[in-house]
């Protein structure tokens, strides 16, 4: 079967075919990861360049492992302020790295629609790994791989999107993924916190935790940013952690068998109480471990644009 | 520079002012309209004038477009006097009023006078400065009206940034009166607006990009309306892109304040929908917003809510327009390429030639208080000759602006000027 596409750049252009394929792979690609000697000559040759303009050490050594377990050769290059501030324009930034001959570019920028840009200028493969508040691929696509190995399916399930929806990534990527997957989705937020139009997305809206956490076969818990007090979005993160934080309490509410998912790095005590974070619902440690399997998956994909032959 | 000495045959005569519709003769002697539809003397009769067969093209009033941005002085690389009523002949405009927020900011009778003095030297067409609401753009304290009016100003405008303070709004639209200036009105309110890269809707959440509210426009309109009604100033809103902005204006005009205001061609051709693809050359304040606005904003052309096409042609560089979209400037140039896109708003039934072409020749002369936009035999001729039925495909590589950033370009139109006289001479072709 062939994967037929030069770019990932978010969930929302994917078939539900192409996300199947994705975890599918990812899954056959998880094996190599328990190995002795965690690496296969896939990609032997090939480069990879890690162009983050936005700190992120989770996402970035975790593309750098499933390169190099891929035995690609990786190069990174950390920026934290636009090209603009340089002098040089964002082209002649992409223009110099493609004189390097890379075959895929994986970027992380804080501006929403920069990998699409810069996908649209290279004749390599990009991977969106977090554009702004659009989308963030890897991150749903590890989320969909992790709910699907604990409970085989994703069609039919109610999935909770608890948090800062509006200004999530996270967000926006697992609504498409988990959707096209058949799986129902519900936001729960302040209304502040909420998308404009939420109700233009495939998904139910609730503003009362205590009344949506009953259905959920799993609950994603988003990481609220402290600077949202003082953009007066929230009168104080303390109300927040009362209304919307995910505590034991609350859990009392939720089935016996709930996943609770967080995308990281988590506000203990804000959106979720360090009792549940580290609690028998969690699978927070699996989503690590399935970001490097998803995202081998997507190299191998991207570059050799057909699935792996099946392991006898 | 020669004075035309023309007669147009068999042309569509189309006056908006005078409601005239016919098809007839135009004659230019010494660069003045000597006759309009009556039948011309036979060539033999006057072997001095040259004479053209229209073939049943249109003859309309040059084209006045109360809204662009010509960036210089002080952004010469962007545009200059020169390269954008070059742009401005060649999409069949006579006149434009340019906005103040050049650097310096024209906000003294030094600058206006500045401004006047290039566009003699170097200008294809008339060039009407507008001066600023507030010295600096600063929202602070009133620029120097009676001055700029004086050294030829027609207007007053913070233009690029709403006023924010009501009470100077209050004072500006006072005060004007004594010099009979219109205030223009950029209508924003900058805490609702926030940080917003876009409409704020359904396409704003899918892209993820911060948005702006419909209502920061509306809000500000309905303060304006209320403090024109308070003064009894002149107010002038510009670029209209809202629905709420349209009903409010409809029903401003229908209690009888001085209000007029105007659209462009994006905001009735483009939606948000644009932006999908994530280029900047969609990205313009106010915003193109959401279908239903375009409707609505369709609507308010049709029914006189909306009294004039101006295009806010806006030219940029690649520095500023090549970047990610967060980064990239907002603007768009349109000179070049409003004349078939307003056309159109005749094929699609929006309102008769008479009605629309109103809207981009008396219409927009009449707020500014201008000499322009009528065919008046014993006035000099400016006058646009149109072939409706040209058909192309928008190419900004052609363009005489500097700038390229136009969203229509690569669009199959309809609809071109093919000759452009200001003050009685051929100004395009060049
Ligand atoms: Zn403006």
């Amino acid at each position: 079967m062939a994967f037929v596409r030069k770019d990932l750049l978010g969930i929302r252009d994917l078939s539900s075919e192409e996300i199947q394929t994705i975890l599918d792979t990812a899954e056959s690609l998880r094996e190599i990861n328990l190995r002795e000697i965690k690496k296969v000559p896939t990609l032997r040759g090939k480069t990879v360049v890690h162009l983050f303009y936005e700190p992120s050490t989770r996402t970035r050594t975790s593309f750098d492992v499933a390169a190099k377990r891929l035995s690609a050769d990786t190069y990174s290059i950390a920026t934290s302020t636009s090209s603009m501030v340089k002098g040089e324009t964002f082209l002649d930034t992409i223009k110099n790295l493609e004189a390097m001959g890379p075959d895929v570019f994986v970027i992380r920028h804080s501006a929403s629609g920069t990998p699409h840009r810069i996908a649209a200028r290279t004749s390599a493969s990009v991977i969106n790994a977090g554009d702004g508040m659009h989308e963030h691929p890897s991150q749903a696509l590890l989320d969909m791989l992790t709910i699907r190995q604990k409970r085989g399916r994703l069609e039919g399930l109610n999935v909770l999107i608890v948090g800062d929806i509006a200004h999530s990534r996270v967000a926006r990527s697992n609504i498409w993924g988990l959707t096209k997957m058949g799986a129902h989705v519900t936001l729960c937020a302040p209304p502040t916190l909420l998308p404009a139009e939420a109700a233009s997305l495939p998904v139910r809206v609730s503003h009362q935790l205590d009344t949506v956490l009953g259905a959920a076969d799993v609950i994603m818990v988003l990481r609220l940013q402290k600077e949202r007090q003082g953009q007066g979005l929230l009168p104080s993160l303390r109300e927040y952690a009362v209304f919307y934080g995910l505590d034991r309490k609350k859990l009392e509410k939720a089935r016996d068998d709930v996943l609770i998912m967080h995308p990281g790095p988590m506000n203990r005590g804000v959106e979720i109480s360090p009792d549940v974070a580290d609690g028998p619902h969690s699978v927070i440690l699996d989503q690590v471990a399935n970001g490097v399997a998803v995202r081998m998956a997507l190299l191998y994909l991207l570059v050799h644009r057909e699935v792996p032959p099946v392991r006898g | 520079m020669k004075q035309a000495d023309l007669i147009l045959q068999n042309a569509r005569i189309l006056d908006p002012e005078r409601g005239l519709d016919t098809v007839g003769d135009v004659v230019i002697r010494h660069g003045i309209l000597e006759t309009v539809g009556s039948r011309a003397p036979s060539p033999e009769e006057c072997p001095d004038l040259e004479v053209m067969d229209a073939g049943g093209k249109w003859v309309v009033p040059a084209w006045v477009d109360m809204h662009v941005h010509l960036r210089e002085p002080g952004e010469e690389y962007k545009e200059t006097i020169e390269t954008g009523t070059a742009a401005a002949v060649a999409g069949g405009y006579g006149a434009v009023a340019c906005m103040p927020n050049t650097r310096p900011v024209n906000d003294t009778a030094a600058v206006t006078d500045f401004i006047r003095r290039r566009a003699r030297q170097e200008g294809y067409c008339r060039v009407y400065p507008v001066g600023a609401i507030s010295k600096g753009l600063e929202g602070k304290e009133l620029a120097e009206f009676g001055e700029l009016r004086q050294a030829g100003a027609v207007a007053v405008s913070d233009d690029g940034r709403p006023v924010m303070d009501s009470l100077l709004m209050r004072r500006a639209l006072e005060y004007a009166q004594a010099f009979d200036l219109v205030v223009i009105s950029h209508a924003e309110d900058l805490h609702l607006a926030q940080g917003g890269l876009m409409n704020e809707g359904a396409v704003s959440t899918r892209l993820g990009l911060r948005g702006i509210p419909a209502a920061s426009e509306a809000v500000m309109v309905a303060r304006d309306l209320l403090l024109a009604e308070l003064t009894g100033g002149t107010l002038h809103i510009a670029h209209v892109s809202t629905e709420a902005s349209v009903r409010l204006i409809r029903d401003a005009k229908s209690r009888g304040v001085r209000v007029t205001c105007e659209t462009a061609p994006h905001y009735f051709t483009l939606t948000d929908a644009s932006l999908e693809g994530f280029d900047p050359v969609f990205k313009v304040n106010p915003p193109l917003r959401s279908q239903r606005d375009l409707e609505a904003v369709r609507q308010g052309l049709a029914d006189g809510t909306i009294d004039v096409v101006a295009t806010d042609h806006a030219p940029h560089s690649s520095l500023e327009k090549d970047t990610e979209f967060e980064y990239a400037a907002n603007g768009m140039i349109g000179l070049e390429s409003a004349l078939p896109l307003v056309l159109q708003l005749i094929r699609d039934g929006i309102g008769g030639p008479l009605e629309i072409l109103a809207k981009v020749t008396c219409n927009p002369a009449r707020i500014l208080g201008i000499p322009m936009g009528s065919l008046r035999a014993g006035t000099p001729a400016h006058l646009t000759l149109i072939d409706p039925e040209q058909e192309y495909v928008i190419d900004a590589g052609t363009f005489h602006s500097k700038a390229r950033n136009c969203p229509f370009h690569g669009w199959p139109v309809k609809g071109r000027a093919i000759l452009t006289i200001v003050d009685g001479v051929v100004r395009y072709p060049f």
